[in-house]
C-alpha cells in the first residue's frame, strides 16, 4: 500500500492508501474521490482521468506513452505542463505521499 | 412535467450506473434504486477481453465505484436481483424470490448477451465451450487458457469480431496454441476498411494465430476425452479444442421490455432522450436500438453509448433535453495494438490510407459519396481525435 493524496478541485483534500500496481485513477475510484471518471477502465482511449501530478515529483514518473500525450492533448480541463491521464501512473512504493490535483471537469 | 417520485434502473452496468449518478448530479434527490443480477457492483466490461484475461488485474480494479461512493450519491444499490416482469400499468416490477418493486419511472439498462450459434452444440453443457459478456464468463475463460497451458490443449476461437480478437490476442500471449474461424471473407468487415482488416489480419498471423476465413462451422462435437472438443466445419475440416471461445456478436436483452409491450425490434427501442413507446419507461445502453430521423434504426454497442446514453436519459426524466447525437467511438486492443474508430463506416465506397502502414500506426479514413464518414486509426490516436472532430462537423 502506498499513500496517494488527491486533492479534488473543491479543495478537499483526501489520503488514501493505495494497492502497489494499481493505477492512480483506480485507487481514485475504489475510494470515491470526485473529479475523475475513468470512462474506458484504463485503457487509455477516453481522456477521462486527467490529473495534474505535484510539479517536483512529474519526473519521478515514468514518462506519457505516444498514445497518453495524444490523448493529452484533448483534455476538457486547460492542460498544463504537469498534466498526466491518472490511469496511465503505476501506483509504486516510491511515489509515497504522490499529491495529485483533479481538475474541474472530464468531459 | 410532473416530477419523478421513484426511480428505479433495471441493470447496474455502465449504462444503469451513468444514468444514476447524472440523475443526482442534476439535481434529482429522491429515491433512486439501481438493480444488477450480477452478484458484482458495477463494473468495468471492456477490461474482460484485455487485461482481465492476461490475469493482469483483480476484481477490485475492474470496480466502477465503491459501494461507499453510492452510498454517499444515496444510490441503493441491489446486486443479484433479477426482474422477471414489468407490469407498466401498476409501475411494478416483478422480482426473482423478492417482494415486487414499486416505480415512478423506470429505465432500463439491460444490456446484451452473447449471440447464440446456430450450429449443433453437444447436449450437455460444457465448461469449455464459452462466450464473453460478464466477469463471470471472463474468469471462466481465463481458468480454461491456464487448464490448456498446463496440459497443453489447443484454443479455438469461432468468431472475428472485437471480442474474439482479443481474445485470440490474449490466449497467443500465453503462448497458446490458436485457431480462430470466421465466416466472412474478412475480419471486422462490418467496421473496418478493407486494407484495415487485412492488416488485423497480418498482424493476427504474425502472432502466430491459425485463421481461417469464409469458413462455416457445422458443430461443436464432444472429442476423444472430456477435455477436449471437436469444431467441425462445413467444408469437413476438424479442430480439436481444450476451449472454444464463440464470439459471435451480441444480441439485445429486450425480453422484459418485449412482454410489457414495449415496441421492439432488435433491442428496446428509444428516440435520442431515451424514450421508449411507453411515457413511464427509459431504456440506455446496449439493449437500446435508437429510431434516427429518417426512420432507420441505429444499434450501437459501446461504452461511449452507454455512457451517453445515460446522461441523456436523466435529463429526459428530469424534463431536459439532451440529446445522444456525438459521433460513435470505439476502440479495441490487441498485442501492443490500439485500434480506435470514429463515426460508423456503413456504405462506405472509397478509402483512404494515411500515414506509414509498416510502421505500425496510420489510419485510414472511409468515405461515402465523397463525404467523410468514418476514420480507422491503428496507434494513431490523435489522428483519431482529429477524426472525432472532423466528424462532428468542428
Amino acid at each position: 500500500m502506498t499513500t496517494i493524496t488527491y486533492i479534488e478541485s473543491s479543495g478537499q483534500t483526501l489520503s488514501v492508501d493505495v494497492t502497489d500496481g494499481w493505477s492512480v485513477m483506480q485507487g481514485a475510484v475504489a475510494n470515491g474521490i470526485e473529479g475523475i471518471i475513468g470512462e474506458c477502465g484504463g485503457s487509455c482511449a477516453c481522456a477521462t482521468c486527467h490529473c495534474y501530478v505535484e510539479t517536483t515529483r512529474l519526473n519521478e514518473l515514468e514518462p506519457p506513452s505516444e498514445s497518453e500525450l495524444d490523448l493529452l492533448e484533448d483534455v476538457a480541463a486547460e492542460r498544463r505542463p504537469n498534466s498526466r491521464l491518472a490511469c496511465q501512473i503505476k501506483v509504486q512504493a516510491s511515489l509515497d505521499g504522490l499529491l495529485v490535483q483533479l481538475p474541474d471537469c472530464q468531459l | 412535467m410532473k416530477s419523478p417520485e421513484n426511480i428505479v434502473i433495471v441493470g447496474a452496468g455502465q449504462a444503469g450506473l451513468q444514468t444514476a449518478e447524472a440523475l443526482r448530479s442534476l439535481g434529482y434527490a429522491g429515491p433512486l434504486t439501481l438493480l444488477g443480477d450480477e452478484p458484482h457492483p458495477p463494473y468495468h466490461r471492456p477490461p474482460l477481453s484485455k487485461a482481465w484475461l492476461a490475469e493482469a488485474m483483480d476484481a477490485a480494479q475492474l470496480m466502477m465505484r465503491s459501494p461507499d461512493v453510492l452510498a454517499r450519491k444515496h444510490i441503493s444499490l441491489r446486486t443479484g436481483v433479477r426482474v422477471t416482469a414489468i407490469e407498466p400499468d401498476t409501475r411494478r416490477l416483478m422480482l426473482a424470490n423478492a417482494e415486487p418493486l414499486s416505480y415512478s419511472t423506470l429505465v432500463l439498462a439491460t444490456g446484451a448477451s452473447p449471440r447464440r450459434p446456430s450450429f449443433e452444440l453437444p447436449s450437455t453443457q460444457a465448461a469449455n465451450i464459452l462466450s464473453l459478456y460478464r466477469m463471470g464468463d471472463a474468469s471462466n475463460i481465463a481458468q480454461r487458457m491456464r487448464f490448456c497451458l498446463e496440459h497443453d490443449l489447443p484454443v479455438v476461437v469461432i468468431g472475428g469480431g472485437f471480442i474474439g480478437l482479443e481474445v485470440a490476442a490474449a490466449a497467443r500471449k500465453k503462448g497458446l496454441a490458436v485457431t480462430l474461424l470466421e465466416a466472412s471473407p474478412r475480419l471486422l468487415s462490418r467496421s473496418l476498411a478493407p486494407f484495415t482488416s487485412d492488416w488485423f489480419e497480418a498482424l493476427h498471423r504474425r502472432h502466430g494465430v491459425q485463421l481461417l476465413l469464409e469458413t462455416q462451422v457445422r458443430a461443436i462435437e464432444a472429442g476423444p476425452h472430456p477435455e477436449l472438443h471437436q469444431v467441425v466445419l462445413h467444408d469437413g475440416g476438424v479442430y480439436p479444442a481444450g476451449l472454444v471461445v464463440i464470439g459471435i456478436g451480441a444480441q439485445a436483452n429486450d425480453t422484459l421490455a418485449r412482454k410489457a409491450g414495449l415496441d421492439c425490434e432488435c433491442g428496446v427501442i428509444v428516440d435520442a432522450n431515451g424514450r421508449t413507446s411507453h411515457p413511464d419507461i427509459y431504456a440506455a445502453g446496449d439493449c437500446t436500438v435508437r429510431r434516427l430521423a429518417d426512420g432507420t434504426l441505429l444499434r450501437l454497442e459501446s461504452v461511449q453509448n452507454a455512457v451517453e446514453q445515460g446522461k441523456s436519459v436523466a435529463a429526459a426524466i428530469l424534463g431536459q433535453n439532451k440529446p445522444s447525437n456525438t459521433t460513435p467511438w470505439f476502440w479495441s486492443d490487441q498485442y501492443d495494438v490500439k485500434l480506435q474508430m470514429a463515426g460508423l463506416s456503413m456504405g462506405a465506397d472509397h478509402w483512404e490510407t494515411h500515414g506509414d502502414p509498416t510502421s505500425g500506426s496510420f489510419s485510414v479514413h472511409h468515405f461515402k459519396q465523397g463525404q467523410l464518414i468514418a476514420v480507422d486509426s491503428v496507434n494513431a490516436s490523435k489522428e483519431h481525435l482529429q477524426a472525432r472532430k472532423w466528424l462532428e462537423g468542428k
